[in-house]
């Protein structure tokens, strides 16, 4: 059972290429109630320097230590590495998916950089092809 | 083949760069030229660990660019070569004389810069160092993404290009 105060406090950030975090962020929402687990941040038409800048922020303004990111060369990829460099116990994980941000959401019992690890392998574990069967229709 | 793609860009290594024109341009290898990065193995880790493992990155000074670019031109692969600010990109155009097209991709919001297009932010002085980059013969236009039309460099410095 979560308590008001935990369903108001922000875990983690998603960050990524245009709406990628808003549009994850809106999915797990949709789907637990629990968006508000995450500050999305997209690096929409901002520089490397101004991505490093908001996510500083949000790291700092909330103590923040995990970060969600869509691609291992994007930008916010980047600015997370850059802000794990002061910070080696941050987790960052690259490649997130629906999958991932729904198993953090239900890891609350747990400290979040350990959650963040769990999340990971529940999302590589999700990502599948089925079909393709030679003749197929 | 050689280098396909001469990038202005002060994300240097990221998204649009490795995927957006790295699958359609078939690229394998990468040229970033940034004085500061070409001294620093940490800042080179960062960018390295942005690109898949069978895409090559040179880290170079503009000296050291200048220096390999007609090597760079002979490799049979396809390549891009990136810089972070017009300055830099401006040094290799005249440091070599044989560079003649080049791509702005990203110049982004900064004091004492005007927006031009969604991604390009210029000052005064920069504007002036790409008419002189114009003026010597170079072909400078604005692409974030191969999907997008190019803006040739008129468009963008009278706003055209936002029509």
């Amino acid at each position: 059972m979560m308590s008001e105060s935990e369903q108001s406090t922000p875990r983690a950030i998603v960050a990524g290429h245009g709406d990628f975090a808003a549009g994850l962020v809106s999915a797990v929402g949709q789907i637990t109630g629990r968006g508000d687990v995450f500050v999305p941040l997209s690096n929409r038409d901002l520089s490397a320097a101004d991505v490093e800048r908001a996510m500083r922020q949000q790291v700092e303004s909330l103590g923040l230590t995990v970060i969600f990111t869509d691609l291992p060369a994007g930008s916010c990829t980047m600015a997370a590495r850059r802000l794990q460099r002061e910070r080696p116990s941050m987790v960052l994980v690259t490649g997130t998916n629906l999958a991932t941000l729904l198993d953090f959401v239900f890891h609350t019992d747990i400290p979040a950089i350990e959650a963040a690890q769990h999340a990971a392998e529940k999302g590589r574990a999700a990502l599948a092809a089925t079909g393709g069967t030679p003749g197929g229709h | 083949m050689a280098i396909e793609l001469f990038r202005i860009d002060d994300r240097l290594i990221h998204g649009q760069v490795v995927v957006g024109w790295g699958q359609p341009l078939d690229l394998t290898f990468i040229v970033l030229v940034d004085d500061e990065v070409a001294t620093s193995e940490w800042e080179q880790e960062l960018y390295r660990m942005g690109v898949p493992p069978e895409m090559e990155v040179h880290f170079d000074t503009v000296e050291a660019a200048a220096v390999k670019l007609a090597q760079y031109q002979r490799d049979a692969r396809r390549g891009a070569l990136l810089t972070g600010d017009i300055e830099t990109m401006t040094r290799l155009v005249e440091l070599t004389g044989a560079i003649a097209r080049v791509n702005l991709g990203g110049i982004h919001h900064r004091t004492g810069r005007t927006q031009r297009l969604r991604y390009i932010f210029l000052a005064p002085d920069e504007e002036q160092s790409l008419r002189a980059l114009a003026a010597r013969g170079v072909e400078v236009s604005a692409q974030d993404v191969p999907a997008a039309r190019p803006l040739a460099l008129n468009e963008v410095l009278t706003g055209d290009g936002n029509r």
